[in-house]
């Protein structure tokens, strides 16, 4: 057990020997630490945050309507720039055909909903207008629907 | 060299033709695998960028886009690092396409330097501003060097190409000569 002993002193001394030897090679500086600035830099890989860059898409001279439209929506929202042209969608319907819609589909769809004292005195309404025929035909059908079809034999 | 821009910002200007994908760059990518859910387009990148089917405004599972083997896609990256295979989507933030997507038929798709790109989508491009008077055309610049023209007939589309192409090493003075040329036609 002595043998073991002697082993890791021997062991110790020679490294400390080692250590000895070492520490006279390595070199070391006696200036004293400059401290870290922090680095201004960044990296970065694309010219895309660095430059104010146009829409990648674009049309010319009416070739493609909707790009060109885009072509103005996106480059407006990079410089902030007015939109001259009106801020409306082209409509799918025109605003006359919309009014002309609702005057009918309103009054038509609002007097399904009306209690009958209502409707009786709508009906004296339209009999003044051009509405007759639509609720006179409205009328027969209805009572037809209400009446009782006998079934027969 | 370095150059000053308005956030404060210096950049160092290379000329590079290779192309390294960068989150938000819209480029244009080829189609060349449909693998079940994603596409694989090749974008000129050291690899192939993924791009989900759902990736373009109002696909659904049921409603799937219209993308074949082949075809050009003008989309941007969502995820581009050096770690990861690159992803790519057709729609922006707010779920819109806004001009991404699969570019239409027809057309010429051609190769040019990433700085010769940066220039054509400089504010005010003048190269644009003068093809812009030429013929009506439609045109689609990706950040990875790659562009899609096209015009109403293939021998004006060719001009357009060759006028790009050579931008790269002809001066303005040059450029217009050849514009007046061409006008003149």
């Amino acid at each position: 057990f002595m043998q073991r002993g002697l082993d890791s002193q021997t062991k110790k001394q020679l490294e400390e020997e080692e250590k000895k030897i070492i520490s006279e090679e390595h070199w070391y500086l006696d200036v004293p630490d400059l401290k870290e600035k922090e680095s201004c830099i960044i990296e970065e890989r694309s010219f895309l945050r660095c430059e104010d860059l146009v829409y990648g898409r674009m049309s010319f001279k009416g070739f493609n309507p909707e790009i060109e439209k885009l072509m103005i929506q996106m480059n407006s929202k990079c410089k902030e720039e007015e939109i001259e042209e009106d801020d409306k969608m082209e409509a799918d319907v025109s605003d006359e055909e919309m009014a002309r819609r609702y005057e009918t589909l309103v009054g038509t769809i609002g007097k399904k909903f009306l209690r009958k004292r209502d409707q009786r005195v709508l009906k004296d309404d339209d009999e003044d207008e051009d509405d007759e025929e639509g609720s006179s035909n409205t009328r027969p059908s209805k009572r037809a629907k209400k009446m009782f079809l006998k079934p027969q034999d | 060299g370095p150059r000053p821009a308005g956030g404060g910002a210096y950049w160092v200007d290379s000329q590079q033709k290779r192309y390294v994908p960068v989150k938000g760059d819209h480029v244009i990518g080829i189609v060349t695998v449909k693998a079940g859910d994603v596409f694989r387009l090749d974008v000129g990148g050291s690899e192939p960028a993924s791009l989900s089917y759902l990736a373009f405004e109002g696909a659904t599972k049921r409603n799937r886009p219209n993308v074949q083997v082949g075809d050009l896609v003008y989309g941007q990256f969502v995820v581009a690092n050096k770690d990861m295979e690159p992803e790519m989507v057709c729609i922006d933030s707010s779920g819109k396409s806004s001009g991404m997507g699969v570019i239409g038929q027809d057309g010429f798709l051609f190769k040019v330097s990433l700085g010769l790109i940066r220039k054509l989508l400089a504010p005010k491009c003048e190269i644009i501003q003068e093809l812009s008077q030429l013929y009506p055309f439609e045109m689609v610049l990706g950040m990875n060097g790659r562009i899609w023209v096209k015009a109403k007939t293939v021998q004006q589309t060719l001009i357009i190409v060759n006028i790009l192409e050579a931008c790269e090493y002809m001066t303005a003075e040059q450029r217009k000569q050849a514009l007046a040329k061409l006008s003149g036609n």
